[in-house]
């Protein structure tokens, strides 16, 4: 079980985190919402919760609750540029149907 | 699919129910947006990775043009290509004679508005139009790096701008079709930029040398909340003025009389260059190749330093002034925040921070950090930092007030008081049987209204007819958050009421605004003086009106021929004293007729007292 983030997305993860002066990692989930029926999460993390999977990748700590866990297995975390606007993107095995906008999918 | 965001912890919102938020800095020569993301806080570059857009707008024969484009044009197309419209927004066609001939702007009048329009090929526009083509491309790239639409913007506005001015820069944002959160003061916004408010309390000077204009404000923080304490400064110095004091050295080296413009441009160019070079280097070398004129020379940091030395000493001046207006001392000031490009200057840094005694705060880019704390502002109010309460306080510029009888003006809220802010006095009226009340709303420091600044006028009809005196009206200022006015007047025994909203159609230059307040210094003697006078004529006026009044009613039943004849003699020559004589005179006038009449006063007393008194026995009397 687990999820990836590229060079550059886990640089842009590190780079934020310097930034916001706090916090240990990045949280990646799914939560039940959304035209599709579920939608990423990504949040920093200050505390890991009790239950939570924690994993570092590319010198990312990344933390993951065990139900998103399920719905996330490979998932690629990429950074991307398109024209102006730039993000963080997710290639997820798992997703059978996203939404036009792609802030939510169905497994 | 949808590029994602970094949220903070347990405040990822559903798809598409997201609230983007832009700061914007909407300048007089260049304009900046910033968004936060991801938690950090950027400005926007253009496709071309450039920052600041100049807010310059061009028309052409179909397209309008924003920023780089239209500054190219500049030259070419004067009169089509519009810049610093920000120094007339809000202003009228009265105000724009004070401007001088800055402006090379074809304006016209229009009948119907007293919003001065220029004219270009395409249309008369007017200077809100022009700001509302600068922001839509601002919030149009903001919209672009962020995949969504924005819910709201903050604009930053300079402390002193009035309610017009204020009211001007948001009708050019609903013109751009863009939702205000709130409009916020550039001190304030640099402040936070440096996340001030993060601190418990606190004395802020915010510092800010732009290109041809200096600011100083001083904020203070208390338990989180930002209050503006004062501002001030000079509209008419800032690094132009280095450039220039570069530029008469290189004249003076090369011993240079009267030049021809094109040649001053090249060496003010020059100057510019040098003056930057000096930000980091000991020297700059200045090179010069026009035919009149070839020069090598080389500019040190110390020759430069002597030649700004007066301009360094000047803003150190306005800082004195407005800490002495904000009652401090420079030991309470606990930070100074550097703003405007001019503030790179070496000099500047170290002059400031010996003034103030601390190190200024120089980290961030002194030309975006205003836009910086515009958007964190505007983060907060989209609702994305719920447990953050950020609350930001502004004051008002000038006094708000009334005008009361004889053209005095009566403050009802006093500069630099925080907003928003209400505030209530009572009135009454002069005139037995007088049922209405003519408003007079002013803004300005000095006592007569002739002075001040007019910014309204309305009546409170219908108050019942009742004796000189007795009427309560209560009159209510309030000056909301964004600095916009409204006034209530009401009668309190009737609750017969009017107001009023002033959104102004024109307003006040910072110039006036500092020429008012020095005024206001200079003019002190002066104004005490004609208040006492002005006293003085409505404390005549009230004794006419009081004896006018006594005499009519029982004048010839309590006094003889020669009796009544006396008081109307001296209420005659008190009237006729009025116009033409000194606080002194009248005075003493006034106390002639007063002391004629004091024997008929006293027989006023004792006949009512009878009246009341007759027919009744001493039991039947209330005590």
């Amino acid at each position: 079980m687990s999820i990836q983030l590229t060079d550059v997305a886990a640089d842009r993860v590190k780079s934020f985190l310097q930034n916001r002066g706090k916090g240990i990692g990045l949280r990646i989930g799914i939560k039940t919402t959304g035209c599709s029926g579920m939608a990423y999460v990504l949040e920093f993390v200050d505390e890991v919760e009790e239950g939570d999977k924690v994993f570092e990748s590319q010198g990312v700590k990344v933390i993951i609750d065990p139900k998103s866990l399920v719905y996330l297995d490979g998932t690629e975390v990429d950074f991307t540029k398109e024209g102006l606007n730039e993000g963080f993107k997710f290639t997820n095995p798992n997703a059978k149907d996203e939404c036009g906008c792609g802030e939510s999918f169905t497994v | 699919m949808a590029l994602l965001q970094i949220s903070e912890p347990g405040q990822t919102t559903a798809p598409h129910q997201r609230n983007y938020a832009a700061g914007i800095d909407l300048g007089t020569t260049n304009s900046l947006v910033a968004i936060k993301r991801s938690g950090q806080v950027e400005t926007l570059p253009d496709e071309h990775g450039n920052h600041l857009l100049p807010s310059v707008v061009h028309y052409a024969e179909e397209d309008i043009l924003v920023g780089h484009t239209a500054h190219e044009l500049q030259a070419a197309d004067p009169l089509n290509t519009l810049s610093s419209v920000k120094r007339i927004m809000g202003r009228g066609i009265e105000d724009l004679s004070s401007l001088g001939n800055a402006l090379p702007f074809d304006f016209k009048a229009s009948a119907d508005s007293h919003v001065p329009r220029i004219k270009t090929r395409q249309k008369h526009v007017s200077a809100i139009e022009v700001s509302a083509e600068i922001l839509k491309t601002l919030a149009h790239r903001a919209e672009q790096t962020l995949g969504d639409e924005l819910s709201g913007v903050v604009i930053t506005v300079p402390a002193y701008f009035d309610d017009a001015q204020r009211q001007a820069t948001r009708d050019a944002a609903r013109l751009a079709g863009l939702n205000v959160y709130r409009l916020l003061n550039e001190p304030t916004a640099a402040a936070v930029a440096y996340g001030l408010d993060q601190n418990s309390d606190g004395v802020i000077a915010i510092y800010d040398l732009g290109g041809g204009t200096f600011d100083i404000s001083i904020l203070r923080l208390n338990k989180g909340v930002f209050e503006v304490l004062a501002t001030g400064g000079n509209s008419s110095l800032g690094g132009d003025d280095m450039d220039h004091a570069i530029g008469e050295w290189i004249m003076q080296q090369a011993g240079l009389g009267d030049i021809d413009s094109i040649l001053l441009r090249q060496i003010l160019i020059a100057s510019r260059k040098a003056k930057e070079e000096l930000t980091h280097d000991s020297q700059a070398h200045i090179e010069i190749d026009h035919e009149q004129l070839k020069v090598s020379l080389i500019l040190e940091r110390a020759t430069f330093d002597e030649l700004i030395a007066d301009l360094v000493k000047k803003t150190l001046m306005s800082c004195r002034r407005v800490l002495r207006d904000a009652k401090l001392d420079k030991k309470d000031i606990t930070n100074v925040v550097m703003v405007g490009g001019s503030t790179r200057v070496p000099l500047v840094i170290e002059k400031v921070g010996e003034f103030f005694g601390c190190k200024p705060l120089t980290d961030l880019d002194p030309d975006r950090v205003v836009a910086i704390g515009a958007a964190l502002q505007a983060d907060v109010l989209a609702g994305n930092k719920p447990e953050q309460d950020m609350l930001l306080l502004d004051v008002l510029p000038l006094s708000l007030c009334i005008e009361t009888m004889g053209g005095l003006s009566e403050k009802i809220i006093a500069r630099n008081t925080p907003i928003p802010v209400a505030r209530a006095q009572e009135f009454t009226t002069f005139k037995d049987g007088q049922t209405a009340m003519a408003i007079h709303v002013v803004q300005g420091e000095r006592e007569l209204v002739s002075d001040c600044r007019s910014l309204a006028h309305f009546e409170l009809r219908g108050i019942p007819p009742m004796t000189a005196g007795a009427a309560r009206i209560k009159v209510t200022y309030q000056v909301d958050a964004d600095g916009l006015m409204s006034v209530t007047a009401e009668e309190e025994s009737s609750g017969v009421k009017a107001d009023i909203t002033i959104k102004p159609s024109y307003g006040l230059t910072d110039n006036e605004i500092e020429t008012m307040l020095r005024d206001s210094m200079s003019h002190a003697k002066e104004d005490i003086d004609a208040r006492m006078l002005a006293e003085q004529k409505v404390e005549a006026k009230r004794v006419i009106e009081a004896v006018d009044s006594a005499l009519s009613q029982d004048g010839h039943d309590l006094l003889n021929e020669d009796e009544y004849a006396q008081i109307v003699s001296a209420r005659n020559q008190l009237e006729e004293m009025i116009e033409k004589s000194t606080t002194e005179e009248l005075k003493k006038a006034i106390k002639d007729l007063e002391n004629s009449s004091e024997e008929y006063v006293a027989r006023r007393m004792n006949e009512s007292v009878q009246k009341v008194l007759s027919g009744k026995n001493i039991d039947q009397v209330d005590v």
